[in-house]
Order: C-alpha cells, then sequence, then structure tokens
C-alpha cells in the first residue's frame, strides 16, 4: 500500500544526466586560491551568477589533491548548478576539473589565466557566463517524485534540545522518506564518538558496520590521538554546545545519532564529497564535523537540500543547496529566530510529537525544493569552506 | 498534559534536561520521560539555565551518568538530587 509520502511532489530542475535540482545556479568556479579574483570579477560581471571563492588548490598532493578535485568536480556536478565557468591559473587542473564536470552532460567551459593575464581571461569568461545565464535563465521546472531528492544532514551549535527534539525531527524525516526512495547523508565523524557502539549496528549489515567502525577507530587513532594536546575541553563539545547544557562527547553523540531515526540503516559508506555509487538509501559520509566544511562535501557528494538541525543557533548556509535550520529550543527562537525554517519547540513542551514534527519537516522540504528560500539563503549565508587533509607541499 | 519543567530521554537515566527558561531553586518540577509520557515531581536544588542538566538522584562521585539509557560520562563530584550537573562535576571518558 501507498504510504502518506508516495505520491508527494515538487518542480525541480532535470539535468542532462537525469539529476534532478532544486536552485538553477550559474557558478563561476575558481580551481585554485589565486583565481578567485578572475572569478568575482566574472561573476560582479554577469548578474544571476555566482562565483565559490575559496582558499586552496595549489602544491597539494596526495590523497589531499584528489579531495581538492572531486570537492571541485563534485560542486560542478551538484544537480542545482545549471552551467559552471572554471577559472584557474593554469591549464592542466582547470581541464580535469571542467572535464570532471563535462562528465554530466551540463555546459562547462574552463579558461586559464596564465599567458592570458586576469584581464583578457575576465573578458572571455565573462561573454560565455553571459550564454549560460541566457540558458540556464530559460529552464523549466517539471513535477518530480519526491523520491528524486538527495537530502543530507548535519547539526551544529548542538544543545540538549537538539537531542531531545530537532534531531529526532531529521530521523522521522528519514524514517518516512527513505523508504520512498531518496538518497539521505549523515556524518560528522568525530561526533559519533561516544555513540559509535550504536553507530556501527546501525549498518544494513554486519560487513558495512565492521568498515564503518574501522574508519571511525582509525579517524580516532590518527587524528584524535594523534593531534591532541588537551582534553579537547575547547572543541568538543565547543564553547557553544557547553552553553548549551552538553557536558560529554558521548552526550552529544548520542544527540547527534538521532538524525537517524528509529528505523533507519545506512547502506554505504562514502570517503568526504564521494559521491553515492550504491543505490538509493542513507550514506555516511565521513567528514569534519565543523558545518560550513561538512555541508560543502555533501553538496560536493551530490546531495540537493540540507536538513540543519540548530540547539544554540547555528547560522550557516551553503551557496549551492538551500539549509533549512529546524531548531526544538524556545530561546532560539525567541532570540534569533529569522535563523529558523522550522521551529520544532513545542517538542518540548509537549504539545508536538516527533512524527508531527517530522511531517512539518517534510513539508518544509517540498517547500524548499520548490523554491522558497530557506532562512540562510535570505540572509546571504554561503559559506563554503573546501576540507583539507594536511598541509600542502 | 501541562508543560514539563524537565525531560528525560530514558527510564535508566539519572539525569534529565531543564526545557523551560528562568527555572530557579525550589521549583517543582514536572518531569516527563519521552520514551513513554509517563511524568513525576522532583525539586530544583538550584537555578538552572535551560538546555542544563539536573540530577534525578543522589549520585556519588565516580559514578557514571545515564542519558539516553546510555553512558555519557563519570561523575567527578557527589551531586545531590534536584541539583545542576554540567563539566563541574561530570567528565568525559573519552578524552
Amino acid at each position: 500500500m501507498a504510504s502518506n509520502y508516495s505520491n508527494m511532489t515538487f518542480s525541480g530542475y532535470r539535468r542532462e544526466n537525469g539529476r534532478v535540482g532544486v536552485r538553477n545556479l550559474v557558478v563561476i568556479l575558481p580551481v585554485d586560491d589565486i583565481s578567485n579574483a578572475a572569478c568575482e570579477a566574472v561573476a560582479n560581471n554577469i548578474k544571476g551568477t555566482l562565483a565559490l571563492p575559496h582558499a586552496y588548490g595549489r602544491l597539494q598532493f596526495g590523497e589531499d589533491l584528489d579531495l581538492h578535485f572531486r570537492t571541485m568536480i563534485g560542486t560542478g556536478s551538484n544537480p542545482n548548478v545549471a552551467a559552471v565557468v572554471v577559472i584557474g591559473i593554469e591549464p592542466g587542473w582547470t581541464r580535469k576539473i571542467v572535464d570532471g564536470i563535462a562528465a554530466t552532460g551540463k555546459p562547462v567551459t574552463g579558461f586559464s589565466i596564465e599567458q592570458n593575464g586576469d584581464l583578457k581571461t575576465i573578458m572571455e569568461a565573462s561573454k560565455v557566463a553571459k550564454e549560460y545565464v541566457h540558458f540556464a535563465s530559460e529552464l523549466q521546472r517539471e513535477e518530480c517524485s519526491i523520491s528524486e531528492l538527495w537530502i543530507s544532514t548535519k547539526c551544529g551549535e548542538s544543545d540538549t534540545t537538539t537531542g531531545l527534539g530537532s534531531c529526532p525531527t531529521v530521523g522521522n524525516m528519514y524514517d518516512k522518506l527513505l523508504p520512498e526512495g531518496i538518497y539521505g547523508c549523515f556524518g560528522e565523524t568525530s561526533e559519533i564518538t561516544g555513540a559509535e557502539h550504536i553507530c556501527k549496528t546501525r549498518a544494513i549489515n554486519e560487513e558495512v558496520g565492521n568498515r564503518w567502525y574501522a574508519m571511525w577507530k582509525a579517524y580516532q587513532d590518527d587524528v584524535i590521538f594523534a593531534h591532541q594536546t588537551d582534553d579537547l575541553s575547547d572543541s568538543q563539545p565547543t564553547k557553544g554546545n557547553i552553553e548549551g547544557g552538553l557536558t560529554t562527547i558521548e552526550e552529544k553523540a548520542l544527540g547527534n545519532l538521532e538524525k537517524i531515526g528509529r528505523t533507519s540503516q545506512y547502506i554505504d559508506i562514502l570517503g568526504p564529497a564521494e559521491e553515492p555509487k550504491s543505490g538509493k538509501g542513507l550514506y555516511f559520509m565521513d567528514s569534519s564535523s565543523a558545518a560550513a566544511e561538512c555541508v560543502t562535501l555533501m553538496a560536493a557528494g551530490g546531495y540537493v537540500v540540507h536538513t540543519f538541525p540548530t540547539g544554540q543557533g547555528n547560522v550557516i548556509g551553503n551557496p549551492i543547496v538551500p539549509v533549512i535550520k529546524i531548531t526544538a529550543n524556545p530561546r532560539t527562537v525567541r532570540t534569533m529566530g529569522e535563523h529558523v525554517d522550522v521551529d520544532v519547540s513545542g517538542i518540548l513542551r509537549r504539545e508536538m510529537t516527533i512524527d508531527e514534527a517530522g511531517d512539518a519537516l517534510i513539508e518544509m522540504i517540498i517547500r524548499t525544493s520548490n523554491g522558497r528560500a530557506t532562512a540562510a539563503e535570505a540572509l546571504g549565508h554561503r559559506e563554503f569552506s573546501m576540507t583539507k587533509l594536511y598541509r600542502s607541499a | 498534559m501541562s508543560t514539563p519543567h524537565l525531560l528525560v530521554h530514558d527510564h535508566a537515566d539519572n539525569v534529565g534536561v531543564v526545557v523551560v527558561e528562568g527555572l530557579s531553586a525550589g521549583t517543582t518540577m514536572l518531569c516527563v520521560v519521552t520514551h513513554d509520557n509517563s511524568s513525576f515531581e522532583l525539586v530544583s536544588k538550584a537555578d538552572v539555565p535551560i538546555g542544563h542538566k539536573i540530577a534525578l538522584q543522589d549520585i556519588a562521585s565516580g559514578d557514571t551518568a545515564i542519558k539516553y539509557g546510555e553512558d555519557i560520562g563519570k561523575f567527578v563530584a557527589d551531586v545531590e538530587k534536584g541539583a545542576h550537573v554540567h563539566t563541574h562535576n561530570l567528565k568525559t571518558k573519552r578524552w
């Protein structure tokens, strides 16, 4: 029998590769930090384009360089992006990113600055960007099944109310929509510490659970224990978490894991910014717990809508993916309500059930996918933060 | 149901979360266990901010704190029933 959710639809942009986006952006993508200025100049010239300046892309190597390319190509390939202009200092790495994005079939052109200079590059890139704006602006939304959504989650500025209200709200949404065939994604490797024994059992089978545990343990040994200089008392939980009443990483982790609900199981594990390849279902992405980094990685993995539970009021947004904020903390609703898309503080007053909160979130996901600007979009939050694994050569 | 002052995840828990602003010492709190919506009363021993925890029983230093029915760290001081539980009397076991 069809569930209440099977017939839900939204209006999205179907891309050349069949994936569906909920935004329709023309992105000007720098390969490296020194190409930011040219990208920003093009975005200033051509209205309706968006530059994504970032801090990296030079002298990286090995796994860190692979992650850089994966993040750049994944960002350009995201279905929320209609077309891309790529600008790098030299043609080699620029072409690699252009070719990666071109595999989706969407329009993409690369420019390199050496032997041209900024001004000529900006002029030529602006002409192409203008054509891409004409192209994108004529694309039409079409009716799509809710099953075509890729929805990621990560919480931030958590407090005890996230474990009581906003994270279970996201979990309820996943319990309802994953059976409909959506792609889901959670992560935040360091924030599972204290709940790893539970997370391991939430895999689809023992083999996936064991791979998850090995990944988590490697992070614990190679990052935390290799680099810690104190008891992480200023980092995990964060000062904001502690202000909100969270005392230990175990407590924070147990609240965090509420985001995968009661019945949802993850089917595979993704490296940072890696695109899912194992079909519809929930994935765990090995990722930082820092909000902007994590959302940037999940967007590069191909997710088009992000659900973000917050307690104390994290204000994060992302340039290519709408970030829907959910809070159960009535003080946060009162003091910084302009950042909140879904108020589930009724859960704490026992006026709203988790089931009702999950439905309210699903309704907001549909409205957002149809084009409603999120609080973060309206407030101009476009945090694009690359993850760097180690220092450059 | 009246609006609760304190929410407890699980019957095994020895701490609960204040969910109202401006809770003062000496308040007879309505406490609700979210697992089954059962309720009980408890008197607060301190002014505790929203989101912070309160001990549900007398606890000895060295005992394990239980929330969500799970281990969330160890107490590093004796704590009276109704008292504020936070970084001054509870520490992680992980780092």
